[in-house]
């Protein structure tokens, strides 16, 4: 019996070999010739005219597919945006999956697209892993916007930006920088390894580190609690044992950084360990008064989800096409303009304290 | 879809007797055998979802859930056999994100995807050959020792690849994945499902190989002293279970356009899943192919179904595991009640065949 299992094992590694001695001679789709070969053709939207005088339409059907559902961030997002619906008569809906994994939104593409919605708006776990099932949408007329974050951009029409993405990697640096007076480690606490949103902010973190005015700052590590709260705070706390000389951690992350206030309120690095980043004045109302987090920064999210269904209608009115330079009148927030590859961007980066706080609720 | 359902359902009956769970082969036995059940409520969900839903029906709808299904589909064919005899591997997902991740950095390295693809699904074979090993030479439970290959294999993944995603494969190859057999609403991997459907089906339930597995999962030993080569056996079907998942892992990745370490997590689950909807027993010894296949496509389209008509995540997990639920507990509760109006009936030994 034995001498069976050792012959069918070297069968398959020779049948292994043999192959690879095959492609060897022959050549083979390698990264490089593929690259080469013509890209995937862009989806067959027409090119179809921007009529800007062109009404909003009434009835629309957009549906908001968030990274995953009941993470409170993508909620406060998605009720605006459905809200905002409801001032230009038309219907929203947010349906999306339990796990942020890259292949879990894919399935809801799909039924959204045979539903028949005029647009979906969605955050994305992965740029490429939607990418597919979008252009399918976008062929049968579905307009497709990405907020919070992107899909590939030939796979969406429009991105709603919550911010300049380098402005908010470098006034997450600047910040951090003053509170722990522009000396000592400092170390990231981000979302999944692929978010494209974190990971855009994280490289311009490092660029930012790279100035001489930060020489002082080092970063040390960039740890990923996955946006899972237990992951992130068990992070946080595998950082603050790993590097008992860090002085500031980044956390880009609404899960993230309540996490690390959490662990932080409650240990001995209170005080010692400045944290700052992105979070909800909700989650963080606590940790600001409870002197963990003296300041932290985000945008609105309720003016994001707003932007986001006010473009959707937009674009699937006709008064956009996504074009560079297109003007999108959004209700209350006025007009913005779109720029370079589709995108919109909401507007600067806002920094909560202990004294301004309380004047938010999301 | 039909032939194969069609090939296996007809199958079935040439392995029935030794299908005898139930106690007595009689009319309402037969009538009362899980896997038409499930095959009924198949049919049932897709008449009332042709009904109730548009869209459900559309070809490009079905098409999409059918591929969507691919991964599962191909995994469950070779689960189906393990569990058969009485064995489980629940490694498979993990495989198949091991086999993603080494596609992503070969890709990633510069290799030819001609060359990945084969080097893929050997390493593989070597994992499935590692989980045999294990548990036929040492004779460890195939439960506990691939809980640990589960987390080895995940492991491997992230050392391969990482926290990083590759995307941007060739076209040809990627649409290979997603596109449509020419001239048909069928995805190239549920065409390949088909195809290994049906020789699975002939395999399971139409030769001495497949009956010696039945005779396996019935009682071991007694197929051992019947002259079952059962280590051999075994081995060949961890081999078979982790190369059909590290094949799984390559049109995974190719689908998604996305190769990750975290690919199929939880996979493993979904695919146990519909092997036990689709009526074999967990002991081993009884099931047949074509109830799997049933059970894979009902647990797909239900979801489908469920998300067309905007049912909530949280719903749609409670229905798929009230069903799994009933269908461990109904055979069971069909055998109870058979035993109790035939009183004295001795409980009859399945038969194993000498192959």
């Amino acid at each position: 019996m034995f001498t069976v299992s050792r012959r069918s094992a070297s069968t398959a590694v020779m049948a292994g070999l043999l192959s690879l001695g095959l492609v060897a001679c022959g050549g083979g789709t390698t990264k490089d010739s593929a690259s080469s070969a013509a890209p995937a053709a862009p989806a067959s939207s027409a090119p179809a005219k921007a009529d800007p005088n062109a009404p909003i339409k009434e009835g629309l059907k957009l549906a908001f597919l968030p990274k995953q559902i009941n993470n409170p961030y993508e909620t406060i997002v998605d009720k605006a945006g459905i809200e905002a619906a409801a001032e230009f008569k038309g219907q929203a809906k947010e349906v999306g999956p339990s796990d942020a994994s890259a292949s879990s939104q894919v399935s809801y593409i799909n039924t959204l697209t045979q539903q028949g919605h005029d647009a979906i708006l969605i955050a994305a776990n992965d740029a490429n892993a939607v990418c597919g099932p979008l252009q399918q949408a976008r062929a049968k007329g579905v307009k497709i916007i990405s907020y919070d974050s992107d899909a590939s951009k030939d796979c969406r029409d429009i991105f709603i930006n919550q911010a300049n993405s380098e402005e908010i990697g470098r006034s997450q640096v600047k910040l951090l920088s003053e509170m722990i007076g522009g000396k000592g480690e400092v170390a990231i606490l981000s979302a999944t390894a692929n978010a494209t949103n974190q990971n855009t902010w994280i490289e311009f973190m490092k660029d930012e580190l790279g100035k001489p005015e930060y020489a002082g700052l080092k970063l040390v590590k960039v740890a990923y609690g996955d946006d899972d709260d237990q992951k992130s705070f068990q992070e946080t706390q595998g950082l603050l044992q790993a590097y008992p000389d860090l002085k500031g951690i980044i956390s880009p992350t609404t899960v993230g950084i309540s996490a690390a206030a959490r662990y932080i309120s409650g240990s001995k690095y209170k005080g010692e360990v400045v944290l700052t980043g992105l979070g909800t004045p909700n989650q963080m109302r606590q940790f600001v008064k409870d002197g963990t987090v003296a300041k932290f920064a985000l945008w609105n999210p309720k003016d994001l989800g707003y932007l986001a269904s006010y473009a959707a209608a937009a674009l699937a009115s006709g008064q956009i096409t996504g074009a560079e330079g297109e003007v999108l009148k959004a209700g209350r927030l006025g007009e913005r303009t779109i720029g370079k590859d589709g995108e919109i961007i909401l507007g600067p980066p806002f920094v909560f304290d202990k004294a301004n706080i309380d004047q938010f609720d999301f | 879809m039909a032939p194969d359902v069609k090939s296996a359902g007809g199958a079935a009956d040439t392995a029935a007797p030794l299908l005898a769970g139930l106690p007595d082969r009689g009319a309402p036995g037969r009538l009362l055998r899980w896997d038409l059940l499930v095959g009924l409520l198949l049919v049932l969900v897709f008449i009332g979802g042709s009904v109730g839903s548009p869209g459900f029906a559309s070809v490009d709808n079905l098409s999409f859930a059918l591929g969507d299904l691919g991964e599962i589909a191909l995994i469950a064919l070779a689960m189906t056999m393990l569990v058969v005899a009485a064995e489980v591997d629940l490694s498979v997902a993990s495989v198949l994100g091991l086999s993603s991740a080494l596609v992503g950095t070969l890709w990633d390295a510069g290799w030819a995807i001609e060359t990945i693809i084969p080097l893929v699904v050997v390493v593989g074979a070597v994992c499935g050959l590692v989980n045999g090993l294990l548990v036929t030479r040492l004779g460890l439970p195939s439960l506990a020792v691939t809980i640990g290959t589960l987390a080895l294999y995940r492991g491997l993944a992230y050392v391969v690849l990482g926290d990083r995603a590759i995307a941007e494969f060739p076209q040809q190859y990627a649409s290979l994945a997603v596109e449509d057999v020419p001239g048909t609403p069928i995805p190239y991997p549920v065409a390949l499902f088909v195809l290994l459907a049906i020789i699975t089906g002939v395999v399971l339930h139409a030769t001495g190989f497949g009956r010696s597995l039945f005779a396996i999962g019935a009682q071991e030993e007694a197929a051992l002293f019947a002259g079952i080569r059962v280590k051999r056996i075994k081995l060949i079907l961890f081999v078979l279970s982790s190369t059909v998942a590290a094949f799984a892992g390559v049109v995974f990745t190719l689908r998604y356009g996305s190769a990750r370490a975290d690919n199929g997590m939880g996979l493993e689950l979904a695919v146990i899943a519909a092997v036990l909807l689709g009526g074999v027993d967990f002991d081993g010894g009884k099931g047949t192919l074509g109830g799997v296949i049933a059970g894979v496509l009902l647990i797909g389209l239900l979801r489908n179904l469920l998300m067309l008509n905007d049912v909530s995540t949280e719903i749609q997990s409670i229905v798929t595991g009230l069903l799994l639920i009933i269908s461990v507990i109904t055979p069971r509760l069909v055998a109870v009640i058979g035993q109790r109006r035939r009183r004295p009936s001795p409980v009859p030994s399945p038969t194993p065949p000498a192959s």
